[in-house]
């Protein structure tokens, strides 16, 4: 494939992986979407492109970890593990519902795929710098990638990560800061604000890389380029909460919110292009 | 009597199965010189990590050493294990029951003279009551190695129960270790002690001062909080016909409720509760902390007198 189809490929898959997230939601009728539209370029990605891993052999020791901190973007992640082929596509419509592998929050016991339990805030990164650690220890070259919210770097436990990571010189750690400006009671920059962010990580001794995570080529080369690097890099992701529906754009009352049913309908529109 | 300080022999022990086992890890929150994994991270610089101050950040970083096949032993102060980290022992360890080893040292009033602010009366109670959590207090030093030996070897998370002091080798040498399981230590028919971590030697001798004045008490150490031995409470509650618990804990939700909770449904019998009696204590020497606030042998002997006039 060439790396214009590759990319033409994975804005196709972050399409999908939206439509999936939508519906799953409307089904359930509960779910995280907004948090979950904005990770869509840096979730496909991450599982059709950059991640070493193989649905028929879930636990393989030596493949990439992949962890929403932000636990509550875990509709994205069942979409895209889905889509792989981890399970069934019609197992996303059983999200949050009694007897499915699918809960609110991701759960590693319960779901093929899914690396680490997650979902309060603030625990998945320091969860993923352990699996970095382990893999050194063990000679091992797998890469942990992090999935961090905006809202989440609130937590102080993120900095206590940020700053043990690089003390460990835990390189095959890769945090991505989903940076869509919105967490659940309003915008990041009233609520508690991060900025200047790129001078803080700066200040814990990361290297940053700065992109637009809804433009796929800078995913793309930001995922490769902080492999490449033997240092602490972390990827921060400038998004859209709410990407790909114009009404729950940049809106914190699309946090955790599901759609009727002519909100669905519109959505879906908007997603289009679906043989579905 | 010969004695050792427990945080000494979990030092040793972690040394120990260091040796025999590769994968076990040890992280410590700045506390290593205090709690002894000191002594790990010399020999095994390699797999000791000294999170700094950060205990949350250490519970996280060991479940993610566990999913990937590390035996973690986490170290730190146990109120801060329990509290502090809590959330994270619960969502991110007992939740996927992930194989971390909680090494809560300083466990009850050990860190005397640090004050309540230091002192650890709440921890057993928070950390039962997380599903998929096993609870150890341990007693005494040959138990304290042989317990590390035991719970490295179970796959699952534990809670392990430390303490700074100086505890005299009260079991048999060779007393056996199990999960799960009370150890009886003397027999009688009159009431039954059942007791849980340092305040072992105290409860033999309660039960001499008994014995001295022709009231014969069975004694349980019970090692295993969770999950609790039933089927020996169960046969002294029925053989016996009383029950004191004591233990370095708040009397409630402790060590006290766990055997409450088991007779209750079985063989609910007249029950006395040693330990701290719901209240924060204060600075001072250790022995003199225990004397004052509830745990001396005084307290238990009034305990079981007080138990026997309740039963039928």
């Amino acid at each position: 494939m060439s790396s214009q189809e590759l990319i033409q490929d994975l804005k196709e898959r972050a399409r999908q992986l939206r439509r999936d997230v939508v519906e799953m939601v409307y089904r359930a009728q509960s779910g995280h979407l907004g948090g979950s539209l904005s990770a869509a370029e840096i979730v496909a990605a991450l599982y059709f492109h950059q991640m070493r891993i193989d649905p028929q052999n879930p636990q393989d020791p030596n493949r990439d970890r992949f962890i929403p901190s932000k636990g509550h973007a875990a509709p994205i992640l069942y979409a895209a593990l889905a889509a792989r082929g981890f399970f069934p596509r019609e197992d996303l419509w059983t999200l949050r519902q009694v007897g499915s592998h699918l809960q609110g929050h991701p759960d590693m016991r319960k779901t093929p795929g899914v690396d680490m339990t997650s979902g309060s805030l603030g625990q998945g990164f320091a969860a993923g710098l352990g699996m970095a650690l382990a893999g050194k220890l063990n000679g091992q070259d797998y890469q942990v990638y992090c999935l961090l919210g905006d809202g989440e770097l609130n937590e102080g436990e993120i900095w206590e990560t940020a700053m043990a990571a690089v003390h460990f010189k835990a390189h095959n750690l890769i945090p991505i800061v989903d940076f869509n400006k919105v967490q659940l009671d309003g915008p990041v920059s009233e609520i508690m604000p991060i900025e200047p962010l790129r001078a803080k990580w700066e200040a814990f001794n990361w290297h940053v890389l700065e992109i637009d995570g809804h433009d796929m080529n800078q995913v793309v080369e930001a995922l490769a380029e902080a492999r490449r690097l033997d240092r602490c890099v972390v990827i921060i992701a400038h998004t859209v909460k709410g990407k790909g529906v114009s009404f729950m754009e940049n809106r914190h009352q699309w946090h955790g919110q599901p759609p009727n049913e002519e909100q669905y309908r519109r959505a879906m529109e908007e997603l289009g292009g679906g043989q579905e | 009597m010969k004695a050792k300080a427990l945080r000494d022999a979990f030092g040793e022990a972690l040394v120990e199965l260091g040796r025999e086992n590769e994968d076990v890890v040890v992280l410590d929150a700045d506390v290593a010189g205090s709690t002894r994994t000191k002594m790990f991270g010399d020999v095994y610089p390699d797999r000791f990590f000294n999170v700094g101050i950060a205990e949350a950040n250490m519970m996280n970083i060991a479940a993610g050493l566990a999913a990937c096949g590390k035996i973690p032993f986490v170290s730190t102060f146990s109120f801060l294990a329990c509290l502090r980290a809590g959330d994270q022992l619960r969502t991110s360890i007992a939740y996927p029951r992930l194989n971390v080893k909680v090494g809560a040292g300083y466990g009850g009033l050990s860190d005397s003279f640090d004050g309540p602010t230091h002192h650890s009366l709440c921890d057993i109670a928070v950390v039962r009551s997380m599903p998929n959590m096993t609870v150890v207090v341990v007693s005494d030093p040959n138990q304290t190695k042989k317990a590390v030996k035991v719970v490295a070897a179970y796959d699952g998370p534990v809670y392990l129960r430390l303490s700074r002091a100086e505890v005299p080798y009260v079991l048999p040498e060779d007393a056996p270790f199990v999960l799960g399981k009370g150890n009886l230590l003397r027999e009688g028919s009159d009431l039954t002690l059942v007791v849980a971590g340092v305040p072992l030697a105290r409860t033999l001798e309660a039960a001499d001062r008994l014995a001295k004045e022709g009231l014969q008490a069975r004694v349980i150490e019970m090692p295993t909080i969770k999950p609790i031995d039933r089927e020996i409470l169960v046969q002294a509650a029925r053989e016996t016909g009383a029950v004191v618990t004591i233990e370095e804990h708040n009397i409630m939700a402790g060590l006290g409720s766990a055997v409450a909770e088991a007779l209750a449904q079985e063989a609910p019998v007249p029950m006395e509760f040693v330990g701290i009696k719901d209240t924060f204590c204060e600075s001072g020497p250790y022995d003199a902390l225990l004397d004052r606030y509830g745990l001396s042998v005084d307290d238990i002997v009034a305990a079981a007198k007080a138990v026997l006039g309740r039963k039928s």
